[in-house]
């Protein structure tokens, strides 16, 4: 199973990486964009077993609240893929 | 009074602020291996040094702040032990939930590397003792994720318990509230961006930072 893990920085805190893009994206011509926003994708690999899924959400949670996230400035969420 | 400095990999002031504690102290400083599960017994003060631990994957500090040797400085640091981190060691601070809020991407997004200007904010803490209040102090700064953050409340909490020690006085970052350096609420526990380990002698440009580690002499 994969658990797929998106980090982005909570709305509120500065995000000049997203704003940089943004702004690159209008210079190129694509004057819709008003707002991007750079998170990261964590790809977790995780081994068989009997877990149910609920079981498996809560430790990954687990791993975003010790380690993969710092709730602090971050926000995240998880997608389970078999 | 004894001191230590920590080494992970990717330390790159590690050196730098042993030069300065044994300048200091006038004793030698332990260098502590990062996968050493506690300090010696008899250490007075703990620097986390600057630098790119482990690359600073996944967020700055992060990887560090869950190494073994940090594990010991939470719990000793819980018992009053004085823990100072500049720079990367700032960010370890705050990672291991030592000191509050957090280190993000510089404002304008470059790495800054310069003399920069504070602003002293508290002289009565065991870090600024021998400064004067409201004394501005050169030291050098070199980050690239050293804007400081953290929510209203928490702002507001540190700054009615006197816990900013400094402010730039041209801010190089973006840090909220022009902060530089926090410490913990009990005052023990102390992070900044900027480098008082490379302003203690005339050769580094300066030697504001001697009466940074003079006040922590003093007050252990």
């Amino acid at each position: 199973m994969k658990a797929l893990v998106y980090v982005g920085l909570k709305p509120g805190v500065l995000d000049p990486q997203g704003r940089t893009i943004s702004r690159s994206l209008n210079d190129l011509g694509f004057s819709e964009v008003t707002g991007a926003f750079q998170g990261k994708v964590i790809e977790l690999t995780i081994k068989d077993s009997q877990e149910s899924k609920e079981a498996i959400q809560a430790r990954v949670e687990q791993m975003c609240e010790k380690l993969l996230a710092n709730t602090v400035i971050e926000n995240y969420r998880i997608e389970l893929k078999d | 009074m004894k001191t230590a400095v920590i080494r992970f990999p990717a330390s790159n002031c590690d050196r730098d602020a042993a030069v300065a504690l044994e300048k200091i102290t006038g004793r030698p400083t332990e260098i502590v291996w990062h996968r050493e599960t506690s300090l010696p017994d008899d250490i007075d003060f703990v620097v986390i040094p600057g630098g790119f631990s482990y690359g600073d994957y996944l967020r700055a500090g992060a990887i560090a702040a869950r190494s073994p040797i940090v594990k010991d400085i939470v719990r000793r640091a819980g018992k009053g032990l004085t823990v100072a981190g500049f720079c990367n060691g700032f960010q370890i601070l705050t990672e291991a939930g030592l000191l509050p809020g957090a280190l993000i991407r510089n404002r304008n997004l470059k790495f800054v590397c310069r003399p920069e200007r504070l602003i002293v904010q508290n002289t009565k803490s065991r870090f600024t003792s021998k400064y004067t209040a409201k004394s501005e102090v050169i030291y050098p700064v070199a980050h690239h994720d050293g804007n400081y953050f953290a929510d209203d409340a928490t702002l507001n909490r540190l700054e009615k318990n006197n816990q900013v020690l400094f402010r730039y006085a041209d801010n190089p970052n973006g840090s909220i509230r022009d902060i530089a350096g926090i410490m913990n609420e009990t005052g023990n526990v102390f992070g900044m961006m900027p480098h008082p380990e490379r302003a203690v002698d005339p050769v580094h440009g300066g030697t504001d930072g001697l009466d940074f580690f003079k006040s922590i002499i003093e007050s252990i």
